[in-house]
């Protein structure tokens, strides 16, 4: 591959990762089916997984069941061992100690975001599942994008209505895998459903893609920073607006972070600090940084005599595909025989593209 | 009698070769059959794969039609026999694939398209790879230039994208079992296209693809945005020259607009030095849906700046300049001209994504 476009590894990551890569060693594989509704589809693939890795040999448990299940889902529980739910108080929950002492190498869960009955061993099911992992043993589990605590609040206002248990998005994140199961509204639906239920459908499934294209995206960096590669990919689309008090900052940032949306991408704004600004300098930059935090960016202040050297490191640093920047105003006779910034920047941002907006003051 | 509706595309996307795309396209033909449709497969691959051959028990498939072409038998998908067996729905594996010379038309997509014309509903499978506006990306990420392409506008014809996920690593352990392919070509498969990285890239991408598909087609109001006000309709200028890199500008620019829901339009301008590679270039913009217009001027810059204030353009698309002419004494650039010259415009300079090959 080329040698341009290269990510540097950040010294403090890879010591994360080989942390965590400690911790996987000895702890029980987690595979996640992620679905957008219930009637997906996700408990029935689940369930197919674990009866296609019990032909292939493995030892495979199921530890918990919907209390509904379709014939065809049915029909696999009944060829496989089942390890009976204890009951507290009539409700149901998974029996840690026989589960531990059966100790299969993988165990099957439908439902990871459940709450356990008062006077279990763990509050939330997830906990269960993480003590299952660090015992060891494997777990295929499935779970409905609107239980995922950190979406709750937007899903909410897609759904009008809200749900009590959840799971935290990071525990989603120590996944080591995560499929998606997808289907348009229609096909998992038992009854026909229409406009506005149909958009609210397609809004949790462009949230389930999204969110899994997140994950994907957070753990192929991870395993590259690990492999020692600084290879990017620009799978994602990570928008870096930079900013100068002639800049219109504002225009640049409101087109980026549509930009960033459209493309579901990152937005990073930076200022290069320089010295001998004026006050009414001064108060813009911090207007416009004001306004980069309201519109969701991630901000930063970054420092070096060569603006935009500390630019390029820092797009290539953060796998930025795209730099906005503002025309420069060096346009005299001595800017023909030499590069001003934003021509500096062009020619030296490899495999990134550069759009360069009017300034404020600038009339055509 | 009134003409029939047209047929309704659902494609299933994947992002390699085993994700269990034809698995599934012919689990929702039985589907279909089961409530009562009239079904059949119009072409499937089975690729040797026994669930998969086992998944067709009981599905009419139309006898696929044999083509000589140089001596040797091919077989391609019986369009006209589909056409008069008319049924409700068909089922057409490879949406991307290119058909033998001597075919009625060239790509089965074109197939697909006079099937939805007559009214026939399709089920068809793709992999993101074959996306034209991502060729460059792909290239760049797996190393291999894709050359069966689809057209964006073609994707977007589809009722519904559905994606079929899996994740890399039990995609690999697929391969390495011999499910999708044979052993020996499997070690091939393993060494060449399939590493794990560049799986998840195209995963990655197949899953953010999938996401822009489904809000596409929630229509324009329910666009999700931080800011409410009503948006100026971009209208972006793509600067096309005779050099190789306008291809791949081009791809981007439409991406772009696509997805900035912005007007696109290919200018060239003349004299160039090599005309003939400037009107393949722009033939390749109109391939892609592109508007284009050729312009005349001595001066290239000037004429694009001044064609994009009277038209209103928003945005230039220009392929970054080539690095030998920098610093550029005496000769002057004309990508470099125009950020000079449009300092009252948006100008894009589209750096190349496909380097690790080039």
């Amino acid at each position: 591959m080329a040698d341009t476009e290269r990510r540097r590894p950040d010294p403090d990551r890879l010591l994360k990762q080989v942390e965590a890569e400690e911790r996987n060693t000895s702890q029980g594989h987690l595979k996640i089916f992620l679905g957008y509704a219930s009637g997906v589809g996700k408990s029935l693939r689940m369930l197919d997984e674990g009866r296609r890795r019990k032909l292939r040999g493995q030892d495979v448990v199921i530890a918990a069941t919907q209390a509904c299940a379709s014939p065809e889902a049915q029909q696999i529980i009944d060829s496989m061992e089942v390890i009976p739910p204890s009951c507290v108080n009539g409700i149901p929950a998974i029996d840690m100690d026989a589960l531990l002492r059966r100790h299969p190498s993988v165990c099957l869960i439908d439902g990871l975001a459940y709450r356990n009955p008062p006077g279990s061993k763990h509050p939330q099911r997830w906990q269960d599942v993480e003590e299952l992992r660090k015992a060891g043993i494997s777990v295929i589990t499935s779970i409905n994008i609107q239980y995922i605590a950190e979406r709750q609040l937007e899903i909410e206002r897609i759904r009008g209505k809200s749900v009590s248990d959840s799971v935290p998005e990071s525990f989603i994140q120590t996944a080591d895998e995560i499929e998606v199961v997808d289907a348009t509204p229609e096909y998992c639906a038992t009854r026909s459903i229409e406009g506005d239920e149909q958009r609210q459908l397609s809004e949790l499934r462009e949230i389930a893609l999204v969110l899994a294209a997140d994950v994907v995206d957070h753990q192929l960096e991870e395993y590259l920073q690990h492999q020692g590669s600084t290879q990017v990919y620009g799978a994602q689309e990570r928008i870096l607006v930079c900013v100068t008090p002639r800049s219109s900052a504002r225009e640049m940032i409101h087109r980026a972070r549509r930009q960033a949306d459209r493309f579901h991408g990152d937005l990073y704004v930076v200022y290069v600090e320089q010295d001998g600004l004026n006050e009414a300098d001064q108060r813009l930059i911090r207007e416009n940084l004001d306004y980069a935090h309201e519109a969701k960016a991630r901000v930063e202040l970054l420092s070096g005599d060569d603006p935009t050297e500390a630019i390029l490191d820092f797009a290539s640093k953060h796998g930025v595909t795209q730099i906005f920047v503002g025309h420069s105003n060096q346009n005299g006779w001595a800017g023909r025989l030499r590069a001003n910034p934003v021509e500096r920047l062009i020619m030296e941002a490899d495999g990134i593209d550069v759009r360069v907006f009017p300034n404020e003051t600038v009339n055509a | 009698m009134p003409d029939r509706e047209k047929g309704k595309l659902r494609i299933l996307l994947g992002y390699a070769a085993g994700v269990g795309k034809t698995y599934r396209m012919l689990e929702e033909a039985q589907q279909a059959k089961r409530a009562g449709r009239d079904v059949v497969v119009g072409y499937f691959e089975p690729h040797g794969r026994k669930d998969t051959i086992a998944k067709t028990e009981g599905l009419e498939i139309v006898p696929r039609r044999k083509i000589d072409y140089r001596g040797r038998e091919f077989e391609e998908m019986d369009t006209d026999a589909i056409l008069r067996r008319n049924p409700e729905l068909c089922a057409v594996d490879e949406f991307p694939h290119t058909n033998i010379p001597g075919s009625a038309r060239s790509k089965r997509w074109e197939d697909v398209m006079v099937l939805i014309d007559a009214g026939i509903d399709v089920l068809t499978t793709m992999n993101i790879q074959h996306l034209e506006s991502l060729n460059d990306q792909i290239r760049e990420i797996t190393g291999v230039a894709v050359r069966e392409t689809i057209p964006d506008w073609v994707v977007k014809q589809a009722e519904e994208v559905v994606l079929i996920d899996l994740p890399p690593r039990a995609l690999l352990n697929r391969l390495q079992r011999g499910v999708i392919y044979g052993t020996e070509k499997a070690q091939r498969a393993l060494d060449n296209f399939f590493k794990e990285p560049a799986l998840a890239a195209l995963r990655e991408m197949a899953l953010r693809q999938t996401a822009h598909e489904v809000e596409i087609r929630q229509g324009e109001e329910n666009v999700r945005s931080h800011h409410t006000e009503p948006e100026v309709r971009e209208r972006i200028l793509i600067h096309v020259t005779e050099s190789p890199a306008s291809v791949g500008l081009i791809r981007r620019g439409r991406r772009v607009a696509d997805y900035l829901k912005a007007d696109c339009f290919a200018v060239g301008v003349m004299p160039s030095p090599d005309p003939i590679a400037l009107e393949q270039h722009l033939e390749f913009a109109r391939k892609l849906h592109i508007e284009t217009r050729v312009l005349e001027g001595r001066n290239a810059a000037e004429t694009l700046v001044d064609f994009a204030r009277r038209n209103a353009v928003t945005q230039i698309f220009l392929s970054k300049p080539p690095k030998r002419q920098f610093p550029f004494l005496g000769a002057r650039n004309v990508a470099m001209d125009v950020v000079r010259l449009a300092k009252d415009r948006q100008v894009t300079v589209v750096a190349e994504r496909n380097k690790a090959v080039g």
